[in-house]
């Protein structure tokens, strides 16, 4: 079976305390795939293919039902995942500048990881920050009022820390 | 002793409320009280500061850990004159006090995550009133005299779909709440479950009795991880305490809760779609009929209402529906909450009584325009929502006179624009936003928004063709006959309401390749003022297309053949040389 990655070692076993949860109803689908990505960072093929099997839901189902909702991915992130927000209000108050400044300062674009594994850039539709805008969130940490320098800034203190 | 109180809703936190908590931990003296509470709503004055000095409030606002200390010191002291010009204007006071909360009545006064603070303010009392005193019926009256509709968007009114949904056959029923807050622009659902989550589960409670549900369900955006923590947090204290699970009040009333998170699709604030959703697949709206009161959840009896609605319903039942009624207009009672936000002074959570006008929110309550430019526009009801122009500023708030405009109450976003906003460049924003969103199942909604979206893109890029206005007014109404769901009857809204009061704008972009607003970056036209530029180079080693040429310490000149707009130069120019024509 080929679809978005290949991955065949995970660890199956870290899932078995959600699938003993909520395994044995279809309709807890999307809570599973959520525990999951939680665990592994994303849904790799061989974790679908083991909900597939304790679930009994065709394998087909549980890639639309990933493959629909934003929230869900396929391919693993970097270690810093930015949500830049791109609703009214950030939209308004110019997230498209900084969607451009850290878009060309780590060299990727949209839903893209940066080679390095660091970071990887999301936009999203509202964080419900709105009073603060433009906002970015870094993994749990929300960001508002920024500038194209500042959200530029906050991705290298955190890349230098990195380094250290 | 006193009572500090730091505001941590999501937009305190972000606005660096923690550290300031941490200051005041360190600082302050023990017999002091130290707690938190959600959010107050004055987002732009985040963190906010709270100090009970007896009945005295000293609130002090964008509190910096600097700041901190000395509010510890004036505590520790019990001297706040060192400290006063920390706390909030009288000008700032008005954004509350010219405000009716009942809705938002304990946000930012109460600490979310204590039982007790909401249990003391009356809190569980009106349910206890509806299992003891009240049969099912009597509260659906309640409620219809009350006047309460939905606040989500569409202002159904709640009795009907309570009544509904009670007189639906079978023992199983479900009463759903949507707090998949999905319209970019609008947060009120989360200020609520971040700061004052009982108020939500007893309003859910209240209508769980009321149509014979046993399992209340809250769908929730999993964007929105603290709303999600502290429900779970005061479902679990509810439980403790008996308020919530078998029996409740000694009753034969038995109500258990559960919280789904949502995964990220706006279409799921749709109701069918979301009862797809809580199943388990797809996001995609069914048919209706049968509506969700007669076949939802599991194709059993559901009720579906907003984290907004609930919220009303409990002091409904303690203050009585007439109380309610009072405010408001003919058509439309009670208050609504507003997300003020854009460009505009004193952004933040606003809660007014209905009948009151667009300008006393925008101009009164929010203060006007910031950086004294003009307004243009204020957006309403988000992607199904449209924008309202300067003229239409005196309609009052009120489900019918807002529908008139061509907008909507929506959710109650409300995002204001000034003259630096271009109208079709924000149809495209909004038909971007519907196009990515739309789940496909009907062509209408699926290749219409996109097709629209086409259209406008190459508007805003100086491609815009005669016909296009005459072919988007087509589109709009093509789609809002043939779409299935309410994603797709409204999404046309945006367009329409900036072709009906915007027109002008849109045939500046085609037959002129002009944007007023200078936002559409491929209509900017650049030039460099000779007597400003110093010959510094800094524009010409940014531009990314070699358009700009000239010597060091000589006038530089852009050659409009190779520009793209991308406006390099302006950010690069330290001398305020280059100028947008």
């Amino acid at each position: 079976m080929n679809f978005y990655n290949s991955k065949t070692d995970s660890d199956l076993t870290l899932l078995e305390p959600t699938l003993a949860e909520y395994g044995d109803e279809s309709e807890n689908l999307i809570t599973v795939l959520q525990s999951a990505q939680e665990i592994y960072g994303y849904l790799p093929t061989d974790v679908i293919i083991h909900i597939h099997n304790r679930m009994c839901i065709p394998v087909t189902k549980i890639i639309g039902v990933a493959t629909f909702y934003s929230q869900f991915r396929l391919t693993p992130i970097g270690k810093y995942l930015i949500m830049l927000c791109k609703g009214t209000a950030c939209h308004v108050n110019g997230s498209d500048g900084i969607y451009e400044a850290i878009s060309e300062y780590l060299n990727i674009t949209d839903g893209e990881t940066t080679e390095d594994g660091l970071f990887t850039i999301k936009c999203v539709a509202c964080l419900g920050c709105c009073s603060l805008s433009p906002v970015m969130m870094v993994n749990d940490d929300t960001y508002g009022t920024l500038t194209p320098e500042k959200a530029v800034n906050i991705l290298k203190e955190l890349a230098e820390k990195e380094e250290k | 002793m006193m009572k500090v109180a730091v505001g941590e809703g999501s937009c305190g936190i972000a606005a660096g409320a923690l550290k300031a908590y941490d200051v005041l931990e360190q600082k302050l003296n023990s017999e002091n009280e130290l707690t938190v509470t959600g959010c107050i709503g004055m987002c732009y004055l985040e963190p906010i500061v709270d100090v009970y000095n007896g009945n005295e409030l000293h609130r002090f606002v964008r509190v910096t850990p600097e700041i901190a200390e000395k509010i510890a010191d004036a505590v520790n002291s019990s001297d706040f004159s060192n400290s006063a010009e920390y706390e909030i204007s009288d000008d700032d006071k008005s954004f509350l006090s010219s405000q009716t909360r009942i809705a938002l009545r304990h946000c930012g006064v109460i600490n979310p995550e204590k039982i007790e603070d909401y249990t003391e303010d009356g809190g569980y009392e009106a349910i206890k009133k509806c299992v003891t005193q009240m049969t099912p019926e009597e509260v659906i009256e309640e409620i219809k005299i009350s006047g309460l509709a939905g606040r989500g968007g569409a202002g159904f009114p709640t009795w009907f779909k309570w009544n509904a949904a009670k007189n639906s056959e079978g023992n199983e029923k479900y009463l759903i709440c949507n707090a998949d807050e999905g319209d970019p622009g609008a947060f009120m659902d989360r200020a609520v479950i971040e700061s004052d989550p009982h108020t939500l589960i007893e309003g859910m409670l209240i209508g769980a009795y009321a149509i014979g549900a046993k399992q209340a369900i809250v769908y929730v955006r999993a964007e929105y991880p603290l709303a999600v923590k502290r429900l779970k947090k005061a479902i679990k204290q509810a439980r403790e305490h008996g308020f919530v699970g078998e029996n409740i009040f000694g009753t034969d009333f038995s109500c258990d809760f559960k919280i789904k998170a949502g995964a990220g699709a706006f279409v799921c604030g749709e109701e069918t779609a979301l009862i797809e959703s809580l199943e388990g697949s797809r996001g995609m709206p069914r048919l209706k009929p049968p509506f969700p009161a007669q076949s939802g959840f599991l194709h059993k009896p559901s009720n579906i209402n907003n984290v907004e609605t609930f919220a009303n319903v409990a002091w409904i039942i303690q203050n009585g529906g007439e109380k309610f009624a009072e405010m408001g207009t003919e058509t439309s009672k009670g208050t609504k909450v507003f997300a003020l936000t854009g460009k505009i002074n004193k952004g933040g959570l606003v809660e007014i009584p209905m009948g009151k006008t667009l300008r006393d929110v925008i101009f009164g309550i929010g203060g006007g325009i910031r950086d004294g430019k003009k307004f243009k526009a204020v957006q309403m009801g988000g992607p199904s929502g449209g924008c309202i122009p300067e003229d239409l500023l005196d309609t009052v708030i009120d489900y019918k006179a807002l529908s008139a405009t061509g907008a909507i109450m929506g959710s109650g976003g409300m995002v204001v624009m000034d003259e630096s906003t271009c109208m079709v460049g924000m149809a495209k924003f909004f038909l971007d936003f519907t196009a990515k969103e739309s789940c496909g199942k009907c062509t209408h909604c699926r290749i219409g928004t996109k097709r629209m979206l086409e259209i406008l893109t190459r508007i805003t890029e100086g491609e815009g063709k005669e016909e296009d206005i005459d072919l988007l007014d087509e589109l709009c109404y093509s789609i809002k006959d043939g779409a299935l769901c309410g994603l797709g009857q409204t999404a046309p809204n945006p367009v329409l309401t900036t072709l009906k009061y915007f027109r002008d704008e849109y045939t500046d972009h085609i037959e002129n390749k002009h944007c007023t607003a200078h936002e559409c970056a491929k209509l900017r036209k650049y030039k460099i003022n000779a007597d400003a530029c110093k010959g510094c180079t800094a524009c010409a080693r940014k531009c990314p297309t070699g358009a700009i040429s000239g010597a060091v310490k000589s006038a530089h000149k852009i050659d409009r053949d190779i520009c793209i707009g991308c406006g390099s130069c302006l950010s690069a120019c330290r001398f305020g040389a280059v100028e947008v024509e």
